[in-house]
């Protein structure tokens, strides 16, 4: 090893790491849809008059939001076998980060259908509509504009987290990084790139997120 | 094998990890909020250079992974001649993250101590240092106190990290049962109750005591 940086051993890693790199847009994207769509169902759920439903969900997620998604991944990972269930590294990667981010998604929407004033479910009550369309055509339109600017905060987190599915050996680009470290005794240029990648990355993504997000608040009139 | 036999059997080696993750989780928390208040003033200072260098520091940490920076501190750092044990290396790149993050948080509060706070300080000839220490900090403290709570337990869960460079954590404990034993549910299990517990049941109500104590510091409770 030595602290020299070099061109040539870079350009030639290059390849295999942005390779690497659709991976982890490819599980930061599926863990994303899985979040945002469970993450639903458990804000939706402390919503129910079954009152014991909502305090098991409430306990739940916080337990999810506050212990590490490194140990939910192994969790998920090792348990499933002791039981005979076999699962794959992408799987268990997938339903450990989806799980995870689906707790912090369920807050955001449930802050967001918080904010929405009393008088929307009052009128919704007035004109006799079933709780289906109160929801869907009157509640969660209006709660999605602030929640925007959560969501994408944790499209950049989940984004920011996949290095962690590495350690069950996902082939995302942290993982390839370590590959090439192993293999060439060099650290200094796989780890670097790593982190170039992450920025280039995300920061646009940030940006992107704040211009969608005033963008729909214009378009709702907000 | 049941629950209780296997704490029996484990318990000496998952009180160690549970003592090792109380340590990172303290000394990273005494970076964090040093990084935090240093990075949230000077993105808030008049100098240029200060103002660039907060910059930098809080977008290449909040713009990578905690796990890139610290494989990174850890792996690559050594090749500029500075070799961090891994205990150290552990908690100072999760205490650079989350300070990172905090930094936000601080300049935020800064920013809403209101504006007649700042005048009454300026018109009573304090100097901008002195305004800031004993007139704007104190009350952008009780501000920030409730996101600085899940801050840090953002923090504690970013611990767990540091066993992958081999620093001997809960989480790093719980690996070593698991692979020795195959007792999967019992090791991970285990230890996510014991992150719950630090994280739901000590850092939490600590915060909440903190927020109330200020809060009657400042004669608003």
């Amino acid at each position: 090893m030595s602290f020299d940086w070099k061109w040539d051993f870079t350009w030639e890693i290059l390849p295999r790491l942005l390779a690497a790199t659709v991976n982890t847009l490819i599980a930061a994207g599926a863990g994303y849809a899985i979040a945002v769509v469970l993450g639903l169902v458990l804000a939706l759920a402390q919503r129910t008059p079954w009152k014991p439903l909502t305090l098991i969900v409430r306990e739940f997620v916080e337990f999810i939001r506050s212990t590490p998604l490194v140990l939910q991944i192994f969790f998920v990972f090792y348990v499933g076998p002791q039981f005979g269930i076999r699962l794959s590294p992408w799987t268990s990667g997938m339903i450990a980060i989806g799980l995870h981010y689906s707790a912090y998604l369920s807050e955001v929407y449930r802050a967001g259908i918080d904010a929405v004033p009393r008088g929307q479910w009052e009128a919704c009550r007035a004109i006799n509509l079933s709780t289906r369309d109160t929801y869907f055509r009157v509640i969660i339109p209006q709660a999605l504009p602030p929640s925007i600017a959560g969501m994408g905060n944790y499209l950049v987190g989940i984004f920011k987290d996949t290095p962690m599915l590495s350690v069950i050996g996902v082939a995302e680009l942290m993982h390839a990084a370590n590959a090439i470290g192993a293999e060439n005794y060099r650290f200094l240029e796989p780890y670097t790139l790593v982190g170039l990648i992450f920025l280039a990355i995300s920061l646009p993504t940030a940006g992107l997120v704040r211009l969608f997000e005033g963008w729909v608040r214009r378009k709702m009139g907000m | 094998m049941p629950i209780w036999e296997f704490l029996q059997t484990y318990w000496p080696l998952l009180l160690n990890g549970t003592l090792i993750t109380c340590a990172q989780f303290l000394l990273a928390s005494v970076i964090a909020i040093a990084c935090a208040l240093a990075a949230g003033l000077g993105k808030l200072s008049g100098n240029w250079l200060i103002r660039g260098a907060a910059v930098i520091y809080i977008e290449i940490f909040r713009g990578t992974s905690l796990l890139v920076q610290l494989y990174w501190i850890f792996f690559v750092l050594p090749l500029f001649g500075l070799t961090l044990p891994s205990f150290i290396a552990g908690f100072l790149s999760v205490g650079l993250n989350v300070g990172s993050y905090g930094a936000e948080i601080v300049r935020g509060a800064i920013q809403s101590v209101p504006k007649g706070q700042w005048e009454a300080g300026y018109a009573i000839s304090m100097s901008p240092a002195k305004r800031m220490r004993r007139i704007i900090l104190p009350q952008a403290l009780a501000l920030m106190l409730p996101p600085w709570g899940n801050l840090l337990i953002e923090l504690l869960k970013g611990t767990a990290l540091v066993s992958l460079i081999s620093v001997a954590d809960l989480m790093f404990q719980a690996k070593q049962i698991n692979a020795s034993t195959f007792l999967s549910a019992q090791a991970f299990g285990t230890a996510l109750v014991v992150y719950y517990i630090l994280a739901r049941f000590l850092i939490t109500p600590f915060m909440r005591w903190l927020e109330r104590s200020m809060a009657r510091r400042l004669g608003r409770a």
